[in-house]
C-alpha cells in the first residue's frame, strides 16, 4: 500500500496525543495549573495535528462532516465520532485540572477510555480489511493500542510504566512481523482463486490492459523500499523501544528523556511507514505482482 | 447508507464469457465514452498525450497465459470492472453514505456528492473496480450505465450497459442473477459460471464462464507435413548461384554440396 505522509503523521501523532491523554484522565501525572495546562496543550496538538493531517489525503476535505453520519457500518465514521467525544471530554476534564485544580476522577477515566477507544477505532480501520492479509488480524489493534500506551507513558514522565510498556509494545510490534510475513500466503488468495482460471492450468499475468500506471497500481501497489525493510525494522525497533529502554535506565534528566521521546516518535514513524509499505493488497495479483 | 440491503429485489449484473472474449478493449471505450458524457463526474485522462498517461476506467482487460499441466498455453482475456456483490465491502466502509448498494436492483453507486474522496471503499475492493478520479477527487466506479438501461429516451435494444452493446463477440451479458429463469441465470448454470475471489466472501453477482475445454489431436505430428515437404532440395538457376556465392562468404550452402 502506498505510504501516504499524511496518514502515517496521522496515525503517529494522534496515537501519541490519545496516549498522554489516557494518562492524563488517569491522573497520571495529577498535576494542576500551568504544568497541567502543558501536558494537556501537548496532548492536544499531537491529538488534534493528526487528525488535521488525516484530512490532507481527503479529496474533498469541505464534505468532513458528513463522515459522521455512517457510524452504524463504518470505523472510520466511528473514528470521527470517538475522537470528537475523546476530545471534549478530556477537554472538560482538563479545564478542572488547570483552571480549578479540580481532579474530576470519573470524567478523567471516561477521557481515557475514548482516548484509547480512538486508537481502537483507528486500528479497526486497517485490520477489517481482507483485502490486505498483513493488516486483517487482531494482533493489528493490540499493535496501535501498545505503541498509543507506551508513547503516552513515555510523554506522561511515568517511567516504571513506560518500561513495561515499551517492553510489550515490542513484543506486539515483533508478532505483528512474524506474522504478518506470512500472511499473504496463509490467506489463500492467489491468481488462480482471483481470475477462477486455476482448474485449467497454473495462470500468469500476460499482459496488463495498459502500459502506464494508473489509481490502483500506484495505490495498492507499491514496492519501493521494500528492499530495504528488514533493515529498516531494525532501525524502527532501536530507536522506538531500545534507545527509551536504554536512557530510561540512565540517571534521569530532562534532556535524557527528551531524547527517548524523540527516539521513540522517531522509530513509530519508520514502523508506520513500514506497516504501510509492506501491506501487500490481494488486487495486485491481478496486475502480476505483490 | 452504507449499511447492506438484507436482499435486493433484483440483481442486475453482467456474464462475462471467458472463452470468447477476444481482447480487443471496445468494452473498455465504450464504457469511457458513456461515462465521460453522461452520468456524474467525467472519466478524466492525466498527461493523454505526452510522455506518462494515465487516467480513470471503470472496465479493464487484462490478459492472462494458463499453462495446463500438459499441452500448449492459452491465452484468456478477462475483462474485469464492478462485481456489484451481495455483501459489498466498499460500501459498509463507507463514512458518508456516499457508496450504497440499491435496495431495487442490487446495483452498487457512488453518490458523489457525498464523497469525500478519502480512497478507503477502493481499499475494501479485492478487485480493483474503484478508481478515484484525480481531477475530480472523487471516487469512480461502474453504474451498470443506470443512466441507460431505465432510459426511455433510447431505442430498447439500447437499454442495456455500453459494454455490453458494444461487444463485437458477444462475449459480455446483461440480466437479472436473482431470477433463476432469466436468461443470464440459465447461461451461468449451463456453463458452470463462476465467482472471482470467492474465499473473500464477497459474494459477487456478476459471474464468469470459463473458457471451454480446447480441441485436442490424438497423435502428436501435424497433418499437413507431408504435404509441406520442401521440394526441391539443390537450388538451381540465380537462386544456386547466389548460394553459391553466399557459401564462399560464410562457408555454408542450402545445396547437397
Amino acid at each position: 500500500m502506498h505510504p501516504a505522509p499524511s496518514v502515517i503523521l496521522f496515525t503517529t501523532l494522534s496515537g501519541l496525543g490519545f496516549g498522554l491523554l489516557a494518562f492524563l484522565g488517569l491522573g497520571m501525572p495529577g498535576s494542576t495549573g500551568w504544568v497541567a495546562f502543558a501536558f494537556f496543550a501537548i496532548a492536544y496538538g499531537l491529538a488534534v495535528g493528526g487528525l488535521l493531517a488525516s484530512t490532507f489525503h481527503l479529496g474533498h476535505p469541505e464534505r468532513a462532516l458528513k463522515a459522521f453520519t455512517q457510524w452504524r457500518s463504518s470505523w472510520l465514521s466511528r473514528e470521527a465520532w470517538v475522537s470528537v467525544a475523546a476530545l471534549l471530554v478530556m477537554g472538560l476534564y482538563g479545564a478542572g485540572r488547570v483552571f480549578l485544580g479540580a481532579h474530576w476522577a470519573p470524567l478523567g477515566l471516561l477521557g481515557a477510555a475514548l482516548s484509547l477507544a480512538t486508537v481502537l477505532t483507528t486500528s479497526m480501520i486497517y485490520t477489517q480489511l481482507k483485502t490486505v492479509p498483513r493488516w486483517n488480524t487482531a494482533l493489528t489493534p493490540i499493535l496501535f493500542l501498545t505503541f498509543s500506551l507506551a508513547g503516552g507513558a513515555l510523554l506522561a514522565g511515568q517511567i516504571d510504566i513506560a518500561r513495561v510498556l515499551l517492553a510489550v509494545a515490542a513484543a506486539a510490534q515483533l508478532a505483528w512481523w512474524v506474522r504478518g510475513d506470512g500472511a499473504f500466503e496463509k490467506s489463500g488468495t492467489t491468481l488462480a482463486s482471483a481470475t477462477g482460471l486455476g482448474p485449467i492450468g497454473t495462470p500468469r499475468a500476460f499482459e496488463p490492459p495498459h502500459t502506464g500506471p494508473n489509481y490502483l497500481t500506484r495505490e495498492m501497489i507499491f514496492v519501493v523500499g521494500r528492499a530495504h525493510a528488514k533493515l529498516l525494522r531494525l532501525v524502527a525497533a532501536i530507536l522506538a523501544f531500545a534507545a527509551p529502554l536504554v536512557l530510561l535506565s540512565l540517571p534521569f534528566s530532562h534532556g535524557l528523556a527528551a531524547l527517548a521521546v524523540l527516539g521513540h516518535l522517531a522509530g513509530v514513524f519508520v514502523s508506520r511507514w513500514l506497516f504501510f509499505a509492506e501491506a501487500e493488497h490481494v488486487v495486485g495479483l491481478y496486475y502480476g505482482k505483490r | 447508507m452504507t449499511l447492506l440491503p438484507d436482499r435486493t429485489e433484483k440483481k442486475l449484473g453482467l456474464v462475462i464469457d471467458l472463452d470468447t472474449c477476444v481482447g480487443c478493449h471496445a468494452c473498455v471505450v465504450s464504457c469511457k465514452g458513456w461515462n465521460t458524457e453522461n452520468y456524474g463526474a467525467p472519466l478524466s485522462d492525466q498527461d493523454p498525450y505526452g510522455a506518462d498517461p494515465s487516467g480513470t476506467f471503470l472496465n479493464r482487460v487484462h490478459s492472462y497465459e494458463v499453462q495446463p499441466e500438459t499441452g500448449p498455453a492459452q491465452l484468456i482475456h478477462f475483462p474485469k470492472s464492478c462485481l456489484h456483490c451481495d455483501d459489498a465491502p466498499c460500501a459498509t466502509v463507507c463514512p458518508t453514505g456516499a457508496s450504497y448498494k440499491r435496495v431495487e436492483d442490487g446495483i452498487v453507486l457512488v453518490n458523489e456528492a457525498d464523497c469525500i474522496g478519502c480512497g478507503l471503499c477502493a481499499w475494501a475492493c479485492p478487485y480493483g473496480a474503484r478508481e478515484m478520479d484525480a481531477a475530480e477527487k472523487v471516487m469512480k466506479k461502474c453504474t451498470l450505465c443506470v443512466d441507460r438501461i431505465y432510459n426511455d429516451n433510447l431505442p430498447e435494444e439500447d437499454r442495456v450497459p455500453a459494454c455490453v452493446r458494444t461487444c463485437p463477440s458477444g462475449a459480455r451479458h446483461f440480466g437479472d442473477l436473482g431470477d433463476p429463469d432469466s436468461d443470464v441465470s440459465q447461461l451461468v448454470a449451463a456453463r458452470g459460471g463462476m465467482d472471482l475471489m470467492p474465499e473473500l466472501g464477497t459474494k459477487p453477482v456478476n459471474k464468469y464462464l470459463p473458457p471451454r475445454p480446447k480441441d485436442g489431436l490424438d497423435r502428436d505430428i501435424d497433418v499437413l507435413a507431408p504435404w509441406l515437404a520442401p521440394v526441391a532440395e539443390d537450388p538451381k538457376g540465380f537462386l544456386g548461384w547466389l548460394d553459391r556465392a553466399l557459401g564462399k562468404i560464410d562457408g555454408k550452402t542450402t545445396g547437397g554440396r
